[in-house]
């Protein structure tokens, strides 16, 4: 075990947290704004970098082809949202229903162009689109072609952005379609539409953040978001055991879940310099994730007790 | 009955699930037409059909059939965040009508905006915000001194006055009260109870409010109806009400309904 290894492993670590973490802040206004778990994001992660990918090979600016990911986005969440809102399907299974449906899509628009019209796998060289936003080549160096300061620039943006808007009128409405259904509605909410938007919005920031991805790592993979929402709460978790004490204004707490991510591939990276597997990191991921997600239950099943026991509850 | 009205209910008709063991006719045939400014107090027995009423008013389903008309216009058929810009809406349960993870000034904001469409202007101005601490002053709960306090760490009589607030602060055409003390402890149902009748006179709203507290329907508003079994029995104006007493009310249910007025949570006093 070489400590040199390991350090020079994470200035990666970081920039993989960060583009990560902008999927995670997209977890985090289903999950903790709208209150509902939303599995499509394993596919339009993936989605994301597949219509990048393909647009950057067939000579888009990188910039647009990040910004049509996006929008592609936008649309998966919508088909979840109409599905879960329009069609009555509980949100979890309209969520895998649209994960399912878009790994076929995203082996098809990997595919646009070719014979077989599929691919599982869109390889974007660095040296052949130099203008691809970022790249892990430059991750080392001290330069400003670091991939870390553009992502640490689109990760502060995005969370202006998001502060702004939940900020606003409508972004308020969102947040109380989330908090009580009833009391949105008996204030002229639609909660249907509410729900959408923030499908759609959530969806959008997960394949931005999978566009970045595929330029970051020099190809795109259909099975690259494989996996994703369990990474996405990891970062939210994280995000909110370390810093949910320090952090209470709204920008903060998005920025705990960026941080969330970085330090999340940051603990990976050691885990692996350690000599895990590779192949077993998702099911240490999950047992985390699990862990987490169990504490506050456990809080307070430990708080019933001792109310039971007669003893006061600080 | 007249055609006009600030609310006309026209032979409201609804069954929950129908066709099954567990069909239930809950309303059968409601007709009721309230003049402006009428404060109408709404008893009954369990499963008489009070709440549903309200609901139906509210649009939280859609009645098989029958009309309802507010201020004239049909709403028989708009869904329930439509009809919500006429609507104050206070609920039983103090947990239903605020946002508990937004703090005070929010849900006085989002309130303020009942209705309205929202765009993306910032949800709340620094006038709104001093407008509301004076509001909130008038409640003599301390609030206007915790704006920024999360709503789910209030006591469930400051979220219920918070809601009776939220639902006349952009002044509605009907004001709904679905039991909103029932949940409450004596002491502070009154309260609420009194800051109810205070927003109601002082802003001359036309209200709805079902209690299962007999002695609270007479002394409140100028009308009373009872309800049983998803009719209107009995119709009360301000005159028979101040020479009616509970017993009296009792006698006449009995006498409408053909049954004892057995319920165990009504209260009598």
């Amino acid at each position: 075990m070489n400590i040199t290894q390991l350090l020079n492993q994470l200035p990666g670590a970081a920039a993989q947290g960060l583009i990560w973490g902008i999927m995670a802040i997209g977890v985090y206004i289903t999950f903790r704004i709208l209150d509902t778990a939303d599995l499509t994001v394993d596919g339009s992660f993936a989605t994301g970098g597949a219509v990048a990918a393909i647009l950057i090979t067939s000579g888009v600016h990188p910039l647009l082809a990040t910004a049509i990911a996006f929008l592609a986005g936008l649309l998966a969440g919508l088909i979840t949202g109409v599905l879960h809102t329009g069609m009555g399907i509980p949100a979890i299974l309209a969520g895998i229903l649209t994960q399912l449906a878009l790994y076929s899509i995203n082996l098809r628009i990997q595919g646009l162009g070719t014979d077989l019209g599929s691919r599982a796998n869109v390889p974007l060289s660095i040296n052949k689109y130099k203008n691809m936003l970022v790249s892990l080549r430059n991750v080392g160096s001290f330069s400003i072609e670091n991939p870390i300061w553009l992502m640490l620039l689109i990760t502060v943006v995005l969370i202006g952005i998001m502060y702004w808007f939940f900020g606003t009128e409508y972004g308020c409405g969102l947040r109380a379609v989330g908090s009580n259904q009833q009391m949105a509605r008996a204030q002229g909410i639609s909660t249907g539409r509410g729900k959408i938007v923030g499908l759609m919005i959530s969806n959008g920031l997960v394949a931005f953040s999978g566009a970045l991805m595929a330029q970051y790592q020099g190809f795109s993979d259909v099975s690259m978001g494989r996996g994703a929402i369990v990474i996405g709460l990891a970062a939210v978790i994280i995000g909110e055991v370390i810093f949910g004490k320090l952090f209470r204004n709204f920008a903060l707490k998005l920025l705990a879940v960026s941080l969330g991510a970085i330090i999340y591939y940051l603990v990976i990276q050691v885990v692996l310099w350690l000599g895990l597997n590779t192949d077993d990191l998702k099911l240490l991921t999950a047992l985390v994730v699990a862990l987490f997600l169990a504490m506050p239950y456990w809080k307070s099943h430990m708080a019933a007790r001792r109310m039971k026991g007669g003893k006061p509850v600080v | 009955m007249s055609e006009k009205g600030m609310l006309v209910l026209k032979q409201l008709y609804k069954t929950f699930n129908p066709g099954t063991v567990m069909q239930k006719t809950a309303l059968d045939g409601v007709t009721l037409t309230l003049q402006p400014g009428d404060f109408v107090t709404v008893i009954g027995g369990n499963g008489a059909g009070k709440s549903t009423m309200l609901n139906a008013i509210a649009g939280s389903f859609q009645i098989d059939s029958g009309s309802i008309l507010l201020s004239g216009r049909d709403i028989t058929h708009l869904p329930e965040h439509r009809r919500a810009a006429f609507l104050g809406r206070v609920f039983q349960d103090p947990m239903m009508g605020t946002a508990a993870s937004m703090n005070i000034e929010e849900n006085l904001a989002l309130a303020a905006r009942r209705g309205q469409r929202r765009g993306l202007h910032w949800g709340i101005t620094a006038s709104e915000r001093s407008a509301f601490r004076e509001k909130l002053s008038t409640l003599d709960l301390g609030l206007e001194n915790r704006l920024g306090s999360k709503v789910g760490l209030l006591s469930g009589g400051q979220r219920q006055a918070l809601t009776l607030l939220m639902a006349t602060l952009k002044k509605p055409e009907l004001l709904l009260l679905d039991e909103h003390t029932a949940a409450l402890d004596p002491k502070t149902a009154e309260k609420v109870l009194r800051l109810t009748s205070q927003l109601i006179r002082e802003n001359g709203l036309t209200a709805l409010m079902v209690t299962h507290n007999m002695k609270d329907a007479l002394a409140l508003g100028n009308r009373t109806i009872m309800m049983h079994e998803g009719r209107v029995i009995l119709d009360l104006n301000a005159r028979q009400k101040q020479t009616m007493t509970v017993e009296d009310l009792l006698a006449q249910f009995e006498q409408a309904s053909g049954k004892q007025l057995a319920n165990d949570r009504m209260l009598l006093t």
